[in-house]
């Protein structure tokens, strides 16, 4: 008799699963027509998968492609299901799990409107110098800054923020590519 | 042939005609009246009225299953749409192969809540495999036939084109495309060299392996059940499958175990649950078949053989997958078995096979007969001994009855079983035994349904009447939702709740309000010469077999347990066990 394997694990019923989870990013290059969008967020709802972020713009007019960046959690069985879930969608010309392919690089971008007086607004302008955030808007009692960069940078400022009067944060998600001379 | 001027509706009508579509299912409506009228206006197409939409779906559905070819519906807007809805549901987790044309409003009320408006694309984006909203002219002929190509290649499923009426109306110009290769959908059919040569390497060293194969070998086409069936004799492997792949392996072959999963036999659960190497082909590891997961066949390796590559890992991790088609890899697998001229362990195997036939000694299809009462088991047999020599085609509602034919009528051939096993549809069986008629005009059809069941879809008697069909309704009546009434049973303390139908109408003069022939038998003893009788007539009849109505589906794999702990029928009968008591809380909680 061989030794007895392990438990099978299930992305959808498996207890191992549930302990183990990790965040991808998914790389989806889509047709542009209508539906498109509501079919790849219906698989994730349908499907119980989570999105913790997702971005999607045209890429290339001319063959009206476009490029949707996930990010989603799971165990790495799930995130293996995800993704041939999404091959079965018919416009979709392919997916790509960035996190395995390794080193890709992650940006977001993010606006932050803080309104303050005195001391709060000194420092605030200090602090968004530091962080290499952009002043894009001022007026006397506020600034909105535009800040570049990985998702916890993001997440750092705004914390540091939040003391000296945050009033509104504006967040496009995660757009990421591969490093190096090759297509995804 | 070049291009030619011509209305929307026009259109349909020959890209049906070009794909060879020869019967359309469907209802008419305001938003699909301009493609009723080009249908009206030409010999080619024929279609048939169905009763409510739902049946024009199952009866694509049958008529796709019994044929290989893509089954065609054609329903109006808003209601029309949502009728069919659970028929396009029912096809995507059988693998049908269907085109549905639905009518939209004219595409300038779309989102007005129009009359009879409803979000067809929407509300099908989760049951379809793809969905079209058509929006203008020039798209139309493309589309038409892309939607023929993604139903059918790959794993099989459900397309929509949903056609807004100014769109129908409209003029443009038609030419049949030549579709060899889609844009971005691209199945893979051959399987990968490197992994077929290590699936053969195992199967030679394997001591107690099983086929375990399932539908997508009836999807992939005569050719996979020949190579199934030469793979087997070449082996001399057992082989089991699920509900959905009956008939690919004969179940006269002396290495056929029967049906696996819930309401499959001792000998092949057993199997399975013992094996030391699985080759799933075209099944898909659902939870009818595995029960308990962390107890499914503990000891085995498992080679895995599907089109698609989600379901590869999806609910059983496997140790060698296989994407592609069943026919391309297992006639790889075969010819490089045969150029390595390799052997299976032979002592290994007469080991297996010893144990096996220990196995089938359980008899676990045995029942207690009866003298006075027809069993519902008892029936099936009957039926399939006096209609074998037939061009003999089944078809099934869902519960009890679809158990008891599963297991008890015995299929030689792919494309004869037309069952709803995914999603388990009530009402499937009469619609779909339509559309099978109208594939078969001349053989032997039969709906064998449940007295609960057949309700759900009965308005389709009367267009197997208008339609000259010759399908017979083999009811197994025992007066219950049986399986709901069995799981009560199981899991509520013999609390049937809503499960006693009080007032089943008379199905002999209900058969004859169609203008179909009614039969009703109760006496075991009169119950060949009563099936003769049903055989012998010719047109629609309803057979009400009366059977005991308290009779259970053994054997069973109770939920939240393992292939090897089956109950038996023995056990359920005798009360030597309380039967209420063998499921635990957590198996309560699965269905």
């Amino acid at each position: 008799m061989n030794a007895p394997a392990p438990l099978p694990p299930s992305p959808y019923s498996s207890a191992l699963g549930k302990s183990n989870v990790e965040s991808h990013t998914l790389a989806v290059i889509v047709d542009n027509e209508p539906g498109v969008l509501a079919r790849v967020v219906g698989l994730f709802s349908g499907r119980g998968y989570n999105i913790e972020s997702l971005t999607v713009a045209e890429v290339a007019h001319g063959e009206h492609l476009s490029r949707i960046t996930i990010v989603t959690s799971g165990p790495p069985e799930a995130i293996e299901q995800i993704g041939h879930q999404l091959e079965r969608i018919v416009p979709i010309h392919k997916v790509t799990d960035l996190t395995l392919t390794g080193r890709a690089i992650e940006r977001e971008l993010a606006m932050i409107k803080v309104r303050g007086k005195g001391d709060e607004r000194s420092e605030a302008l200090r602090l968004a110098e530091a962080f290499h955030a952009k002043l894009i808007d001022a007026t006397t009692e506020s600034f909105v800054f535009e800040l570049t960069g990985k998702p916890n940078k993001i997440d750092d400022f705004v914390e540091l923020m939040r003391p000296l009067g945050l009033v509104e944060i504006a967040r496009t998600g995660v757009a990421a590519i591969t490093r190096g001379p090759m297509a995804m | 042939m070049s291009k030619r001027q011509m209305t929307g509706a026009e259109m349909v009508v020959e890209a049906l005609k070009d794909q060879g579509v020869d019967v359309v299912f469907g209802y008419p409506g305001g938003a699909v009246l301009p493609i009723y009228d080009a249908i009206f206006q030409q010999n080619h197409v024929r279609h048939v009225l169905v009763r409510q939409e739902g049946g024009a779906a199952h009866a694509a559905e049958g008529y796709a299953r019994s044929t290989g070819k893509v089954g065609v519906l054609l329903v109006t807007s808003g209601p029309g749409a949502t009728n069919a809805v659970t028929g396009l549901t029912d096809a995507l987790l059988d693998s049908i192969p269907l085109v549905c044309f639905t009518g939209q409003v004219p595409t300038h009320l779309i989102g007005s809540d129009a009359f009879q408006e409803c979000d067809t694309v929407g509300i099908t984006r989760h049951c379809t495999k793809h969905n079209y909203l058509v929006r203008s002219i020039e798209d139309l002929p493309r589309i038409l036939h892309e939607a023929f190509y993604v139903a059918s290649h790959g794993r099989p499923g459900p397309v929509v084109i949903d056609l807004p009426k100014d769109i129908q109306f409209a003029t443009g110009w038609y030419e049949k495309p030549e579709i060899t290769a889609h844009k971005t959908y691209k199945p893979r059919l051959k399987g990968d060299a490197a992994s077929i040569l290590q699936a053969v390497e195992m199967m030679a060293k394997a001591k107690r392996p099983v086929f375990y194969t399932g539908g997508g070998i009836i999807n992939s086409g005569p050719l996979a059940s020949k190579l199934i069936r030469d793979f087997v004799a070449l082996t001399d492997f057992p082989i089991t499958s699920t509900l959905m792949g009956l008939g690919a392996y004969p179940a006269s072959g002396k290495n056929w175990l029967g049906m696996l999963g819930m309401h499959g036999t001792y000998e092949a659960n057993h199997t399975m649950h013992d094996c030391d190497l699985m080759i799933c082909v075209g099944a898909r590891f659902d939870d009818r078949i595995t029960g308990r997961l962390d107890a499914f066949s503990p000891h085995s390796k498992k080679i895995h053989i599907d089109i698609d590559p989600s379901s590869i890992n999806k609910n059983v991790r496997v140790d060698l997958p296989i994407v592609g088609d069943c026919a391309h890899v297992l006639q790889d697998m075969m010819e490089v078995w045969k150029e390595r001229s390799l052997k299976t362990d032979k002592a290994a195997l007469t080991e297996w096979w010893k144990q096996i036939e220990i196995w089938r000694g359980r008899k676990s299809l045995a029942y207690r007969p009866s003298k006075t009462n027809i069993k519902p088991q008892y029936a099936i047999q009957r039926l399939y001994e006096l209609t074998r020599d037939k061009d003999c085609y089944i078809t099934t509602e869902v519960g009890q009855h679809q158990m008891w034919a599963a297991q008890y009528y015995h299929f030689e051939e792919p494309n004869r079983w037309m069952t709803s096993g995914g999603l388990g549809t009530m009402g499937y069986g009469l619609p779909a035994a339509i559309g099978t008629q109208m594939a078969h005009p001349d053989a032997l059809v039969i709906d064998i349904a449940g007295d609960a069941s057949i309700l759900m879809n009965i308005q389709e008697m009367s267009t197997a009447k208008q339609y000259r069909s010759n399908v017979k309704i083999f009811i197994l009546n025992n007066q219950y939702m049986g399986m709901v009434r069995q799981w009560q049973e199981l899991l509520h303390g013999g609390r049937y709740a809503e499960s006693y139908t009080e007032s089943l109408p008379d199905f002999v003069k209900l058969a004859e309000a169609y203008g179909a022939k009614g039969i009703r038998c109760s006496d075991p003893n009169d119950l060949d010469r009563a099936i003769k009788e049903m055989i012998e007539t010719p047109g629609v009849v309803v057979f009400d077999c009366i059977i005991e109505a308290e009779e259970n589906c053994f054997p069973m794999i109770p939920s939240g347990k393992a292939h090897n702990d089956m109950i038996l029928a023995e056990l359920g009968d005798d009360g030597g066990l309380e039967i209420g008591s063998i499921i635990d809380e957590k198996g309560k909680m699965l269905v």
